[in-house]
């Protein structure tokens, strides 16, 4: 069910802003598939097939990765406000990825996802650091990842100003805040590969994932070990959170509202709710990106503005939620 | 099965907390952990449990020490209750209760049917089952507990270890639990606050003081007043109820 929505969301998506319909859709991909269709003018082809096409499915891709993060993170660290964005890993790649930019290997898609995923691994490293002492659950996690993600933000500010022209300044910051608007099929790829390996990977530590619940003690007792099961989920959150960012720049808050929402519909066990955050996140990315085109159109506005306008109010229900408010 | 630990010490940086603790645990047994609050009690079980990695001495399932046996197949000899455990999560009772299956369910394959009734059969012995779809927020503490305990028998292991079960639990389901301990056939190790409860229920009683054994043996040889003075700074009369079991009564502490 949620797969077909998905489909329909991405064709639906396809459409918006293109100014084709269906039939012109239809004729694009049936030629790259060798059916034998009415061939499209060259550049209402390539506006589908190069542009439109690879937006739509990066869009769902990065919002199934970024959804997935959130829950995996979120369980982890026993604390619902958790997700790649708050925690600052995805800032952590920003910062990384800038850097291979400036050192000037701004063609190179996997050298920026390499950057990206140098950068997300320190930020996590360094959040581990500064909650050694009170563990990774701690209550204090979020403030200190707002605090981590400040520090590479600043970082990624320090190294655009000193290096970029003007020019590049602009284009890293649309980025920056999470754009589809270069999205290309060399990023679909990659970012194919790794969320299906990385969904497999943190599906198939679904049972310790659920014995997180009631803390690392209860869940060693349960037979999970702990440590391992830990460090491999957070290389392979951190290798997805990368790879998004590398892809679009950091689009914040899909890891938190995704799973929350559709913990309402699935319940909290990871089995189902991790499948179906990727779905629903692909789903919510898709939509938002298309709205961003059409409501702002003829303006480019990064789809991270977007999803951060619908991520705060509640991050703030949330934490209401909790008493915290 | 059988439990042995030998010379176990456990402390962090600056502070031993378990101190040179032997204990031999009989096959069905059921022993009672008692002592003061910091006395240790909590910090052997979890060392016992293979929860923390002893500073020294060792654990012993079965005569085979457990040193670097995986957390999975610890968990398949030996179940684990903490005294609070609780969760933000929206679990229900019973998935909380199917967690217990963890350690015998394959990566890839979700609960079976067999994982099914042996989780209906835990929350049965628990008297849970009307309580199976409630989440876990709705539940009292003394619900919560019995759900931890359910989710322990739903791990079928041969040994169980159980921190202050009775925190939270109404009369009768103290009485409820500690009859379940006390009459099943597994191994067990119940660390208790209440010593007239422990005394009734366990067939030994182990009294721990500032991380040392201090007393080790049946009830009537461990609750005796010199002892409790020593170890819980109280004046105790120990005696008899009307029903014939092991009471204990306490004088006005001495303000000091």
């Amino acid at each position: 069910m949620g797969l077909v929505v998905l489909v329909v969301s991405m064709a639906v998506a396809v459409r918006i802003g293109v100014g084709a319909g269906w039939a012109e859709i239809g004729r694009a991909a049936g030629g790259r598939l060798g059916l034998p269709v009415v061939p499209l003018p060259r550049l209402l082809d390539s506006l589908i097939w190069d542009l439109r096409l690879p937006r739509v499915l990066l869009a769902a891709l990065v919002g199934a990765a970024l959804a997935v993060c959130g829950a995996v993170l979120q369980s982890v660290t026993r604390n619902s406000l958790a997700d790649p964005y708050l925690l600052g890993v995805s800032s952590g790649a920003s910062t990384g990825a800038v850097v291979v930019v400036v050192l000037g290997f701004a063609g190179s898609q996997l050298g920026i996802t390499g950057g990206a995923l140098i950068g997300a691994l320190v930020a996590f490293g360094l959040l581990m650091l500064l909650l050694r002492r009170t563990g990774l659950d701690s209550s204090r996690i979020v403030l200190t990842g707002v605090v981590v993600g400040q520090l590479f933000a600043a970082l990624t500010s320090l190294i655009l100003l000193s290096s970029g022209d003007a020019d590049s300044i602009r284009a890293v910051t649309n980025w920056l805040l999470g754009s589809l608007a270069s999205a290309r099929w060399t990023s679909v790829a990659v970012c194919a590969v790794v969320l299906a390996v990385g969904l497999l990977v943190v599906w198939l530590c679904s049972a310790a994932l659920d014995g997180f619940a009631f803390g690392t003690d209860t869940a060693s007792s349960l037979g999970v070990d702990v440590r391992t099961t830990r460090a491999v989920l957070l290389v392979t959150t951190s290798v997805l959170t990368a790879v998004a960012v590398a892809a679009v720049g950091a689009v914040g808050f899909v890891g938190l509202i995704i799973p929350h929402g559709v913990r309402f519909l699935v319940g909290p066990l990871h089995r189902r709710l991790l499948p179906m955050s990727a779905v629903v996140g692909a789903v919510f990315l898709v939509w938002t990106d298309a709205l961003t085109r059409v409501v702002f159109a003829p303006l480019e506005v990064p789809v991270g503005v977007f999803t951060a306008l619908i991520g705060v109010p509640l991050f703030l229900l949330v934490l209401r939620k909790r008493g915290e408010l | 099965m059988r439990i042995d630990v030998e010379d176990l010490s456990w402390g962090v940086p600056g502070k031993t907390i378990v101190r040179d603790v032997s204990l031999a645990v009989e096959p069905g047994e059921t022993v009672g952990l008692i002592g003061p609050n910091g006395s240790g009690k909590s910090s052997l079980l979890r060392c016992v449990a293979g929860l923390r990695t002893p500073t020294g001495g060792r654990v012993l399932y079965d005569g085979v020490e457990i040193g670097s046996w995986p957390a999975r197949d610890r968990a398949r000899k030996l179940a684990f209750v903490e005294q609070t455990a609780d969760t933000e999560s929206d679990l229900r009772v019973a998935e909380v209760v199917m967690l217990g299956r963890t350690p015998h369910r394959s990566r890839w394959r979700g609960p079976d049917a067999s994982d099914h009734e042996i989780v209906a059969a835990a929350l049965e012995r628990l008297d849970l089952t009307a309580l199976a779809d409630r989440p876990w927020k709705q539940l009292s503490g003394g619900e919560r507990q019995r759900t931890h305990l359910a989710r322990a028998l739903a791990q079928r292991t041969a040994g169980l270890l159980l921190d202050e079960p009775t925190n939270h639990l109404d009369v009768r389901h103290q009485l409820e639990l500690m009859e379940l301990a006390g009459g099943t056939p597994q191994t067990v190790v119940v660390a208790l606050h209440d010593l007239a409860l422990a005394a009734r229920y366990c067939d030994r009683l182990v009294l721990m003081h500032r991380g040392a054994v201090v007393a080790n043996g049946h009830a009537a040889d461990v609750l005796t007043a010199p002892l409790l003075r020593e170890v819980f700074d109280v004046e105790a009369e120990i005696g008899r109820d009307d029903l014939g079991h092991l009471a204990v009564g306490y004088r006005e502490p001495v303000r000091r």
